[in-house]
């Protein structure tokens, strides 16, 4: 079990749900339950050929998965996992 | 900023900035360096409005804007750098009259100008740190090429609805080792549609007040030594649950502007790499001033064609046939279809739009945009 962090701007596809407790052992297992919950998130998450958003950043913990086990990265208990997309608002 | 040790105060100053120097860890020496420093804050609408008003107040010595647009009422929600009088002003201005009134004891430099992959080199290497506030990935991306490029340290913060980011890039600390930038953290920006704008999701007004006022603590530590700034980091703020993150980013082996093998040395075409121009949209054809030069030693023939605006043709002009971008298409006849159409503006935007609409109306296949402009053109004239 994992709690993981889904920003505003993709709340919308998780029935407005900051805080989601995912039985998962790694990060993949986290997109796949993700997606087939909520299957509008699943483009917003990976791309056509499965790899996650080159825009998107997940976090295990404090460290970005590129750091760590890419999907692999293996999930405690008490694991937070962030999704953390870019954003761009400043100006308007 | 080499010289802050020579920078002096007036009586007027000293007692303005005494609760900074009176800040052990601050003192003088910190007030000395902010008033040397040159910093440039592109965008002054949310969070450029606490930004500046929070740098002016500090005494950073010089700041730049960077901005083109207009105050409307539906600024006055977050940006409070304006009050109900400024509404039709340029922001540019307004924000200067504001700021100097805040502050007589400092340099306030206005781009009234949108930031292009044209001038963005140019206004960027004259100032030491950048901030950037702005409100689209095509300039976000320009921002950070361009301060890599340059070396220029690069705070960034953004927003969206209730959530903020902060990180400072492009970092090198006092061990000269460089921290990550934007690309580190989102190698390619997201198609468009896919993230909506704060002009479509809209923005809490207090949030860019916060962020944008973090953002100018960076801005501060950066240009003072004192802290540590929040490079190799990214902070994210929550305002809805009130929660913070802040997690740890690295340099990135296949970053293409300064990875293990960069590919990219100049800046680019922004909209085209954000998606924002259809991909199956073929290219422009450019030529250079050289290569301009060339034709015209050479005895090449071809009809050159100015875009911009009769003023400023009377204040500046290379020769060309005066069609001002606006009614261009409607004299195509007067282009000619025999020999090459080189067309010229100020700095190539221009130019770029005349052609396109010229080629999708006219199916011509002749004309030519030179690079850079007039501006590139005169600077060239002048080295020869």
């Amino acid at each position: 079990m994992a709690t993981v962090i889904i920003p505003t701007p993709l709340r919308k596809f998780t029935n407005n749900t900051a805080k989601l407790n995912i039985e998962a052992g790694n990060v993949e297992e986290v997109l796949l339950d993700l997606s087939t919950n909520f299957p509008d998130l699943k483009k917003h998450l990976v791309d056509e050929k499965g790899e996650i958003r080159s825009f998107l950043n997940i976090f295990v913990g404090d460290d970005d998965i590129r750091d760590l086990a890419l999907g692999k990265t293996p999930l405690s208990q008490e694991t937070v996992v962030s999704i953390v997309p870019a954003i761009a608002g400043g100006l308007a | 900023m080499a010289s802050y040790q020579d920078i002096t105060f007036s009586k007027a100053e000293l007692a303005r900035y005494d609760r900074h120097i009176i800040i052990p860890d601050f003192g003088l020496a910190a007030q000395q360096k902010l008033k040397a420093a040159k910093v440039l804050v592109i965008g002054s609408g949310g969070l450029g409005s606490p930004l500046l008003l929070y740098l002016a107040a500090a005494g950073v010595g010089t700041i730049g804007i960077v901005e083109f647009d207009v105050v409307d009422d539906s600024n006055l929600q977050r940006q409070v750098l304006f009050g109900k009088n400024d509404v039709g002003r340029a922001k540019a201005r307004a924000a200067k009259s504001r700021l100097q009134a805040l502050n007589p004891h400092i340099k306030i430099q206005l781009h009234n100008t949108r930031l292009t992959s044209e001038n963005a080199l140019q206004i960027v290497k004259k100032y030491d740190v950048v901030a950037d506030g702005t409100d689209n990935f095509p300039t976000r991306y320009l921002v950070n090429d361009a301060c890599v490029l340059l070396g220029k340290t690069n705070v960034y913060a953004s927003i969206f609805q209730f959530d903020g980011q902060v990180s400072v890039f492009n970092y090198r600390d006092a061990d000269g080792v460089l921290g990550p930038n934007y690309r580190d953290l989102y190698p390619t920006p997201p198609p468009p549609g896919l993230v909506p704008s704060c002009a479509e999701g809209g923005v809490l007004g207090v949030l860019p007040g916060i962020v944008g006022s973090m953002q100018a603590n960076e801005v501060i530590k950066v240009i003072t030594g004192v802290g540590t700034p929040l490079s190799g980091r990214l902070f994210l703020f929550d305002a809805l649950n009130f929660e913070t993150r802040t997690f740890n980013i690295k340099r990135r082996a296949d970053n293409p502007l300064n990875g293990d093998n960069p590919s990219i040395t100049q800046l680019i075409d922004y909209e085209f790499f954000c998606g924002l121009k259809n991909p199956d949209e073929k290219p422009i054809k450019e030529i250079t001033v050289e290569t301009f030069l060339k034709w015209q030693a050479l005895g090449e023939p071809y009809q050159l064609i100015d875009v911009r605006e009769p003023n400023e043709y009377e204040t500046a002009n290379i020769g060309g046939l005066l069609l001002p971008l606006g009614t261009v298409t409607e004299h195509a006849d007067q282009l000619r279809r025999d020999v090459k159409v080189v067309v010229h503006c100020r700095s190539g935007v221009r130019s770029a739009k005349a052609i396109r609409a010229l080629e999708a109306q006219y199916g011509l296949d002749n004309l030519y945009n030179l690079k850079g402009g007039i501006l590139a053109y005169q600077e060239q004239a002048q080295e020869v």
